[in-house]
């Protein structure tokens, strides 16, 4: 091997690369967030027994399942920024590529949280939502109080493993040069000409924490195990 | 909103003079895509399949060992792995073979991380899969291939994987899927494939919508074809007294 390595770059860039990070997880964060509620609402339309609602929600599930991250994101990128900047009242020339990749994420996540719901949602036996009528619950609080509720407890580690992945695909901004963790280490290791160590050390940092984090998802699943 | 459609563009010969309509272009990266995510897939499946035996074989180190690579793939954003094909394995290797690798034609050599890359990572989903299958059968199937004197390679062989195989169409559908859509990643090192088009067509068009819309409907189109493919798969191999209906 002739590549002779030097880590130098490193030390210097990390309050650069750590501004990076910040932004991969404020996006993760947001698109979790609204991932959840906007994701909990398509799963209910989803079941809804109202036809109408049911057709959108399918439909937005399956338009956003069936296509890939990169266009979201791309259309976000290039259609979107002048109907954002007057929906939120942003000066013109406002840097809106990290609010259209909120955007963006958050509606694209919210079609796979939708699903994951919906199938913990249908794990629940139907004998709960019968019992929950009979005591005289609305079917908006039996889906409240009762199913929801239940529901939850098989989804979170699905929901968490969903978010590593979301946490993982953050670094796609780069198609707009948004400076992510990915990114921050790209423009780095591009400006001083290490491209390779910048790329290894940013793919270990990413290892170790997606690999931290899924066994943790790992560990919260083993006490519910024995319940 | 003041913007003019004009969805005749597709038909139009492209300014760059290369006597190709802009519909063209189009299906050129239609064709990319499918080449390359096909080729992924092709490796996936071979390298998954092995990678999922080892994790079910009673070798430890062996388990280990595949267990490691599942990890690594799935830990690294897709993006970061590609970068590695593309830019970092040249480097890496031996002078000689690097040098060789960088004089190939840009377009083989984002090809040839393309398919290795999306080959790799999606092997270890589908590993994943495999062991998920293969766990999913009773004990005594191993068992009494043993019992019958076959070798472990061979009761994987004849007995294990040709049920395994057809219990996980259904999860392997989503990961033939997420190869397709994973494919649109590498225009980000310059492949040509259907994403990347869609962002010349908006260039070089000036109809971004057109441009984005059509796009849009070609992936929608192969989501169809490939969930309608893998339908019929699964109702050929379906496997009778199990849950899959």
């Amino acid at each position: 091997m002739a590549y002779e390595f030097d880590w130098s770059s490193i030390p210097g860039s990390l309050p650069f690369l750590l501004d990076g990070l910040w932004v991969s997880l404020e996006i993760t964060l947001v698109a979790l967030a609204v991932g959840m509620v906007w994701g909990t609402v398509l799963a209910l339309m989803r079941l809804s027994p109202v036809a109408p609602l049911r057709w959108f929600a399918t439909g937005y599930i399956n338009l956003f399942r069936a296509v890939p991250l990169v266009m979201v994101l791309l259309w976000f990128f290039l259609l979107i920024p002048q109907l954002l900047s007057s929906v939120f009242n942003l000066a013109p020339g406002t840097d809106v590529r990290l609010t259209s990749a909120m955007v963006g994420f958050a509606l694209f996540e919210s079609a796979y949280y939708a699903e994951i719901i919906r199938a913990g949602i249908q794990s629940v036996p139907k004998g709960q939502l019968s019992a929950a009528t009979a005591l005289g619950l609305s079917r908006g609080q039996a889906m409240r109080l009762v199913i929801l509720p239940q529901a939850m407890r098989n989804m979170v580690p699905l929901l968490l493993t969903q978010a590593i992945v979301l946490f993982q695909d953050t670094s796609l901004v780069y198609i707009s040069a948004l400076a992510d963790f990915f990114g921050s280490a790209y423009k780095v290791g591009d400006r001083d000409g290490r491209l390779v160590e910048m790329l290894i050390f940013a793919g270990a940092v990413y290892f170790v924490l997606c690999f931290a984090l899924s066994r943790l998802v790992q560990a919260l699943q083993k006490p519910k195990a024995q319940h | 909103m003041s913007y003019q459609w004009n969805w005749s563009v597709f038909t139009q010969e492209s300014v760059v003079g290369d006597g190709a309509t802009y519909a063209d272009w189009m299906l050129a990266g239609l064709k990319m895509t499918v080449t390359v995510s096909l080729s992924a897939w092709l490796l996936a499946l071979v390298l998954g399949s092995v990678i999922g035996v080892l994790r079910t074989v009673p070798s430890k180190g062996l388990q280990r060992v595949a267990a490691t690579w599942v990890e690594v793939l799935r830990n690294i954003p897709l993006l970061v792995q590609l970068f590695v094909w593309y830019f970092i394995v040249p480097e890496l290797l031996p002078t000689a073979w690097g040098n060789a690798i960088k004089q190939l034609p840009p377009d083989v050599q984002q090809m040839g991380a393309a398919i290795i890359c999306l080959g790799l990572f999606t092997s270890a989903r589908v590993s994943e899969q495999v062991r998920a299958g293969i766990q999913s059968l009773p004990i005594g199937q191993t068992r009494a291939a043993l019992a019958l004197g076959l070798s472990l390679p061979q009761a994987y062989r004849l007995v294990l994987l040709p049920m395994a195989f057809r219990l996980i169409v259904p999860p392997l559908t989503s990961e033939f899927l997420n190869i397709f859509k994973n494919s649109a990643v590498c225009s980000t090192i310059g492949l040509l494939e259907l994403a990347a088009q869609g962002r010349q067509l908006v260039d070089y068009t000036a109809q971004p919508y057109e441009s984005f819309i059509a796009v849009t409907l070609m992936y929608l189109l192969i989501n169809v074809i490939v969930m309608t493919l893998m339908g019929w798969l699964e109702r050929r191999v379906k496997v009778p007294g199990y849950m899959g209906q």
